[in-house]
Formats: structure tokens, C-alpha cells, sequence
């Protein structure tokens, strides 16, 4: 069960340099405040997965954390390229990344094999693609049944998964709605485990509506109420994609000058997400604010 | 000059090819645009889809991306990637998928992997995503992308995607599903002939043979009889304009 505890302390006792961490998420409830975290902490050598590199990775490129990335799309989502993720692999600045490259679905069945602790699995992908040439993780295997051959991906079991949600009991147990993109396979396939919520809840909550449980608390190590986390990624209901912060960064990644700049105002120089959401302003955040739009409840029944 | 953008041109051309009850992979900017027109106009019942994993999507204003919260809102379905590329795609349930690239060659292989050498890349470009399985196994697949030179090379320095490989033959002898059906271009619609090359059928309204074959790397074939491409209805214009894209975010630039 997942143990209630701030960000420092939960990515002081999860991350360690040279770890495999994957900080979950596909354009949704990505953890901006972890990630910021990890470079405050001045984490060396990670080896850094997910599906979707984006700003976050960028930042932590940049900073001179990474050393490895494990991916599938590396771009700056609905804008365009990331440019310090660029930066190092055509010039090796601030060092070299070496890549591990797969589509989205190489990747998130990696995750599943590793969630559910099996050597492969198979899938319908990269025949006629150049993308199994340059990774030896992209391997032929034969059918035992006979009916055909196809391209298979050994699990993929990171050191540190960052994940988050919209809501969660103090053991970690969380409800997730909107796009979940690899969040639950990352969670089940990591080590250790660090669940992230807008809102720290009662217990009878989540139980309220278990179908919703995404993440259980026995696969959580450390709890972090963390609301606007995400930012300038969304929380479905909860805020928007900040869609002016993806573009501004377009501009503040053009160079390495100004991408420390960007570090040291934003990251190094707020001590943690209360800051930075006080330096972002309640203007700025009102203007994220979605209008309600509720499911309608379910009875689960009460059978007593 | 004309009434209409390059852009709202390949729109109005991609949301023809799209038919009625089809499930779309889409993604954002002009497929997008094509899948709302088409369902606006003559296929009501097409399905949405995104590489996110949301099913008959809904969105009540323009996505930026494939995973904004607007897609999630009012959909049929949101399912964990891994759901929707193995239930959905792998099963054979995407008729079409939409694919865009930096490059792409005569059989319809696509590069959005490296310009150069991979493991010393000129350019390093995003990556796959969901490309290479979309490729591989939507039932046709539709390529959107703007027409030079360089765009379309006699190789591609990267095969991400699989088109025909080096041939119809090729592509059925991996056990690909599908394949490429058609290259909508801000110069014209290529199509695939029996051999799985692209031959150039209709030329748009702005452009002619020989800017087509300019902004082409390898001798083009032609269709016996090019035709013009249809440009954009009256009709098709005022709901890009009115109701699809307002604020010409996609869609705006000189006409």
C-alpha cells in the first residue's frame, strides 16, 4: 500500500541516478511536478521511457538528467519537434542519448508484458518497417502453433513510474478518467511506484465506485497529493492542456541559453509545485477551468 | 488566386474518399477537418477513432492534438492505448487510417524517422507513434502531405511505415493487411497502379503536370486521362469555414 508523503520525499527514496524511469502518460495528466522534482534533485544518468517524450522530457534533456530514452514519438504534441531531445541526439548537447526506439504499440505491449511478467509477446507491427534493423529488443519469433511468423518485444519493467490521477485514497488507490494512454500498464510494470492525485480523498470514494480503480494501492509506493501537477499538461475535468505554455516552448527551446533560463525561473528557482502554480497566477488558471459536464452516476446496489 | 486554400482542397478530396459507416484513425489537422466534413455531409455514421485510444469521438471544438480532453468528452469509448491498437486496430476493425510523413516514396513507404543516416541523422524527426501499425494494419490507409521535392525522394532514407514495399507482391508476402489507397497533395491525387506505384490521377485546379513532376523525385507515371480535381464546393467551404475551423487554424493562408 502506497504511503501519504510530499513529492521531495517521494522521488528522494524512489529515484536514483542511472534508474529506468517512466513517467507516464499520453498528452494527459502528464507528471510536470515529478519531473521537476527529479531535476531539482540533480538526478544524473536516467534512463527515461515513455511513449510520448514531450516538454517534460525535453526539460529533463535539457538538464542534463538522461542519458537513455526508451520512446515511440518524440514531439512537441500538436506543434511540432522538441528541440533540446534533437539538440542531443544530432549533436550531443548537454551529452549523448542513446535511443531505444519502437512505435507507440512496440512500446505499450513491452508495458504489458512487463506488467503481467512474461518474457514476450507478439503483435501485428514492424514487418516492412526498418525499425527492427536498428533495435535488437524487435526480434522474429516463430508461432508454436504453426500458423505464421511475427515481430515480438520483451517486457519493459522500469525502476520508477511516475503516474498520476485525478483522484486517490491516502493508500493510493486512484480513479483515472479521460485518456489513460499507457498510464496503468506503466504503474503494474515499474518497481517502484509514485501516484500522484489532484485531490487526496476518503476511502469510502473510491469504493464508491470501483469500476473506475485504475491503479490499486498495492501497486503504489508513495502518495502525492499534487493538484495542477499536471500543468501544462490537463487533468480531464479538472483543468485544460495549456495550450499557450507548448507553444511558448517552441520558442524557449530554440536555444540552450534560453532553455537554462526557462530551468533556472521555473524550476530551480521555485521550491516546489505551490510555488510554481503561485508564479503561474489564478488568471492563468481560471482560463483552464472546463465547464462541469457529469457521467451519470451508476448504482452498484446495495446488497446488505 | 481562387476562392479556396490548398489546405480546404485537400480537406473537401480526403473527406471523399472517406464512405459512409467507415471507423477512422485520425489525427489532427486535416484529417481531422476531413473526417468532421465527411460526417457533416455524406457519411453520418463514420466512427472517429485516435491513436489515444478514444473511440467515436465527438469534439465540440478543434482538438490541437490527438489527446486533447475535447476528443474524451461526449465519446463512445476511452479505452487504454494498448485496447485500441490491439481490439481495435490489430483485429482488423480501422477501415481507414490517416498518415502524413516527411518522406514518401513511389510504393507509399513513409519516413518519419531520420533525414541521414540513423545512427548520425541530419534531421532527427519525431518518430513512428502509431504510423507503422496504422500502416500495417488499417484496411487503407490515406497519405496528406504537402508536395516537394524532397518530401518525395525515389528512396526514403528510413522506412517507418510500410506502403507496398517494393511492390504489391512485397507487401502481401509480410502478411500486411491493406495498404495505401491514395496521396492527397496540395498538387494533385496520386493512387497506387496494379504493381503498387504511385501514378498521378487528378491535378488541382492551381497546379499542372509539370509542377507535379518537379515536386517529385522520380519519373512520375500519369493516369491515361488526368483529370482536374474537383475543387471544394460552396457548401463544403462554409462549414470548414463556419463551423469546422473558424479561426482558419488549419485551413487559413493566401488563396
Amino acid at each position: 500500500m502506497g504511503e501519504l508523503t510530499d513529492m521531495e520525499t517521494a522521488i528522494g527514496r524512489t529515484v536514483g541516478d542511472g534508474d529506468g524511469v517512466y513517467l507516464a502518460g499520453f498528452t494527459h495528466h502528464i507528471p510536470f511536478s515529478a519531473g521537476h522534482e527529479i531535476i531539482r534533485q540533480g538526478r544524473e544518468d536516467l534512463h527515461l521511457m515513455r511513449a510520448t517524450p514531450d516538454l517534460l522530457y525535453d526539460q529533463l534533456i535539457a538538464a542534463g538528467c538522461a542519458s537513455a530514452l526508451t520512446f515511440s514519438y518524440a514531439g512537441n504534441p500538436g506543434v511540432g519537434s522538441l528541440r533540446a531531445f534533437r539538440r542531443a541526439v544530432e549533436d550531443g548537447v548537454p551529452n549523448e542519448l542513446e535511443l531505444d526506439e519502437y512505435s507507440h504499440f512496440g512500446l505499450t505491449t513491452r508495458l504489458t508484458a512487463g506488467a503481467s511478467d512474461l518474457p514476450f509477446l507478439p503483435l501485428r507491427t514492424f514487418a516492412g518497417s526498418d525499425l527492427p534493423e536498428h533495435n535488437d529488443n524487435i526480434r522474429r519469433v516463430e508461432d508454436p502453433f504453426g500458423a505464421e511468423d511475427l515481430y515480438a518485444v520483451p517486457p519493459l519493467n522500469p525502476d520508477v513510474a511516475v503516474v498520476r490521477a485525478q483522484r486517490a485514497d491516502p493508500s493510493g488507490s486512484a480513479h483515472l478518467w479521460g485518456i489513460p494512454g499507457e498510464i496503468v500498464e506503466a504503474a503494474f510494470a515499474a518497481d517502484r511506484v509514485v501516484l500522484c492525485a489532484e485531490e487526496i480523498v476518503d476511502e469510502s470514494v473510491i469504493r464508491s465506485d470501483p469500476n473506475r480503480t485504475a491503479i490499486p494501492g498495492m501497486v503504489v509506493d508513495y502518495v502525492v497529493e499534487d493538484p495542477y501537477g499536471a500543468h501544462p499538461s490537463y487533468a480531464q475535468g479538472y483543468y485544460d492542456r495549456d495550450n499557450q505554455a507548448y507553444l511558448e516552448w517552441d520558442d524557449v527551446s530554440a536555444s540552450v541559453e534560453s532553455t537554462i533560463e526557462w530551468l533556472d525561473e521555473w524550476v530551480h528557482d521555485v521550491d516546489n509545485r505551490r510555488e510554481y502554480v503561485e508564479k503561474l497566477g489564478a488568471e492563468r488558471l481560471v482560463d483552464l477551468q472546463p465547464t462541469t459536464a457529469y457521467a451519470t452516476p451508476v448504482d452498484m446496489g446495495w446488497y446488505g | 488566386m481562387s476562392d479556396y486554400t490548398d489546405t480546404e482542397l485537400m480537406v473537401a478530396r480526403a473527406a471523399a474518399e472517406l464512405a459512409d459507416g467507415d471507423t477512422v484513425l485520425v489525427g489532427v489537422g486535416v484529417p481531422n477537418l476531413a473526417c468532421n466534413l465527411a460526417k457533416r455531409t455524406h457519411a453520418p455514421d463514420l466512427q472517429m477513432l485516435y491513436e489515444s485510444g478514444v473511440v467515436g469521438s465527438n469534439p465540440s471544438s478543434l482538438p490541437l492534438s490527438i489527446g486533447d480532453p475535447v476528443l474524451a468528452t461526449g465519446a463512445h469509448s476511452v479505452l487504454p492505448m494498448q485496447t485500441g491498437f490491439s481490439r481495435y486496430l490489430q483485429a482488423g476493425r480501422v477501415d481507414v487510417g490517416f498518415l502524413g510523413g516527411a518522406q514518401i516514396d513511389k510504393y507509399g513507404n513513409i519516413n518519419s524517422t531520420v533525414i541521414g543516416d540513423y545512427d548520425d541523422p541530419t534531421v532527427r524527426l519525431p518518430g513512428s507513434g502509431g504510423a507503422c501499425e496504422i500502416a500495417s494494419n488499417a484496411r487503407r490507409t490515406l497519405i496528406i502531405t504537402p508536395h516537394r521535392e524532397r518530401r518525395f525522394p525515389a528512396e526514403v532514407d528510413f522506412v517507418t511505415s510500410p506502403g507496398y514495399v517494393g511492390g504489391r507482391e512485397g507487401r502481401r508476402k509480410l502478411g500486411l493487411r491493406g495498404g495505401p489507397e491514395a496521396v492527397i497533395t496540395d498538387k494533385a491525387v496520386l493512387r497506387f497502379d496494379d504493381a503498387g506505384e504511385l501514378y498521378v490521377e487528378t491535378i488541382h485546379p492551381s497546379a499542372d503536370r509539370e509542377a507535379v513532376q518537379n515536386a517529385t523525385g522520380w519519373n512520375l507515371g500519369f493516369a491515361d486521362e488526368v483529370g482536374e480535381t474537383d475543387p471544394p464546393s460552396a457548401e463544403t467551404l462554409r462549414i470548414i469555414r463556419e463551423d469546422l475551423d473558424p479561426d482558419g487554424v488549419y485551413t487559413g493562408g493566401s488563396r
